[in-house]
């Protein structure tokens, strides 16, 4: 208890996930421009194997959500369940497994999916014996950050660290069941499942991994980094809590929305799609106490761009967890399924939301991690996020339209019955919207790089030093 | 669809952890006292 280690905070695996977050953020961002480029122009593939846009794209989804979001929800989850329970990591050697781990799978990834290794399931491609690595990195997250919880010095657990509890939880048990599948050699394998029962699976993973990676996660991350930023509570500690119960309650059925008019029987979509519009109610209220957090001092968006990016980043939040539940009904979905608005959609939500707020975090945390007071450049700070925003304002305009306009065309019927588009007439009218998107991944792109050069300067000029844990207030 | 077997009673068993989850912080009082747990993160660490 006395020793000099057990008085300060573990650091260092929060320094390293952190540093990883942006560099694994341009690599993955790089990617997402390579392909929205091929879509525009598909002579980018070269005739390269290794550079096709099928081998690219789950490359991109791959980096950028377990690579980028992954490193940032590691990083802040260890630094926030340390600060609010007032302890060091329990099992500091396992937290550094983790980090060691975690980056063996995002470069065993790296180089297995260009070359063509895949298992075939969305956002889970990784073939088997990567999916036994990351179990066992996932298995000594749980331990690390459960550990933490209970050798906590304060009584009361943050709201925080429930979503990040439901975060790490809930991702193993997707992880498990979708991932069952049997080997037939050392990278190829079949899964458990066959046909509409594997797309069922699939999708109750894919959903319930954008509501507990994408979503409860970055909650516990909007929740702690927020108010910080702000050096306000936030608005109702009350809401925040109800916001977690009800959002958890009611996540796990959203997934057969992806299904929709497909050989899934139809009262599972209509559940899906129940589901789905019952989640407005707990993100909207989640998405309204974070906002209101500024309540009475809405003047520090004016001067502080590191809480514009949080703030900024619950508007997409509020934004896309309107637009997913109206997409979830079947009627609207009939027009946008298969389109490029999902992909507007999706991004709304991942560079909006997931992104902003994870590049918000990062520049709350790299100044105190490296002993510096604030960022090397707050200008640069400032031109990150205009670009960033205005890159995401014309990737999802673009692609709203696109969208529309291909669902349109897709279902336009001439008098005689016949379809009045072929489908390359809808691909030839996309192709204004792919270059405009191409312009908006640049920006955002470019975003990132300001980043990463910001983040560099402000390591190299500051120094590592440990923080020590305060003594415990104790409280009645 | 088989696979209803698997998912459906899965979702059951969550539903029931989530609730222990409830009970268990209920019980331990951590939402007894709220005033103030929101401003702490802003004052000690």
């Amino acid at each position: 208890m006395n020793s000099i280690t057990e008085n300060t905070y573990s650091d260092t695996v929060v320094r390293q996930f952190t540093l990883m977050t942006v560099v694994w953020g341009v690599v993955g961002m790089l990617v997402g421009l390579i392909i929205a480029a091929q879509l525009a122009w598909p002579e980018l593939n070269f005739g390269i194997s290794w550079l096709s846009y099928g081998r690219l794209r789950p490359l991109h989804t791959n980096a950028v959500i377990f690579a980028f979001g992954g490193c940032a929800l590691f990083a802040t989850s260890y630094y926030v369940v340390q600060r609010t329970g007032q302890t060091r990591l329990f099992a500091p050697r396992l937290a550094a497994f983790t980090f060691w781990g975690w980056q063996a799978v995002i470069l065993a990834a790296a180089i297995s999916l260009p070359l063509g290794y895949t298992s075939g399931k969305e956002y889970a491609e990784l073939e088997w014996p990567i999916d036994i690595l990351i179990t066992l990195v996932w298995v000594s997250y749980a331990i690390v950050f459960f550990g933490t919880i209970v050798k906590r010095k304060v009584s009361h657990i943050y709201v925080a660290n429930w979503f990040y509890g439901a975060f790490i939880l809930t991702v193993a048990v997707l992880h498990l069941v979708n991932s069952a599948a049997m080997p037939a050699g050392w990278m190829k394998s079949y899964s458990a499942y066959a046909g509409v029962q594997d797309a069922m699976v699939q999708w109750w993973y894919g959903h319930n991994a954008v509501g507990f990676f994408l979503t409860a996660g970055f909650l516990g991350m909007m929740y702690y980094f927020i108010p910080k930023q702000a050096e306000r509570p936030v608005y109702s500690y009350r809401l925040s809590i109800v916001h977690f119960w009800a959002l958890i309650f009611t996540y796990m059925w959203a997934g057969p929305h992806h299904l929709h008019y497909t050989a899934l029987p139809d009262w599972t979509q209509s559940l899906g799609m129940v589901f789905s519009l019952i989640l407005l109610a707990p993100s909207w209220g989640g998405m309204i106490n974070g906002i209101m957090t500024l309540s009475g001092a809405w003047h520090k968006l004016r001067d502080d761009p590191v809480l514009r990016f949080m703030i900024v980043s619950l508007s997409f939040y509020g934004m896309s967890t309107f637009e997913g539940p109206m997409m979830s009904i079947k009627t609207v979905n009939a027009l946008s399924h298969y389109t490029d608005w999902t992909v507007g959609h999706v991004h709304s939500g991942a560079l909006g939301w997931v992104g902003l707020v994870s590049m918000g975090a990062v520049y709350f945390l790299v100044p105190r991690l490296f002993g510096e007071k604030k960022m090397h450049s707050v200008p640069a700070i400032e031109l990150h996020f205009w670009t960033a925003t205005i890159g995401i304002v014309l990737y999802i305009s673009a692609m709203w339209i696109a969208g529309v306009m291909q669902g349109l065309m897709w279902r336009s019927i001439n008098e005689d019955g016949t379809l009045t588009y072929t489908f390359v007439e809808s691909v030839k009218a996309t192709y204004p919207y792919y270059v405009v998107r191409v312009v908006g991944g640049a920006l955002y792109f470019f975003g990132m790089l300001v980043m990463l050069w910001n983040v560099m300067m402000t390591a190299v000029k500051g120094k590592v030093i440990a923080i020590p844990v305060p003594a415990v207030v104790v409280h009645a | 669809m088989e696979i209803l077997f698997l998912l459906i009673p899965l979702s059951v068993v969550l539903v029931l952890l989530i609730l222990i989850g409830l009970w268990w912080a209920i019980d331990k009082g951590q939402f007894e006292q709220l005033e103030g747990e929101g401003e702490r993160i802003l004052r000690h660490e």
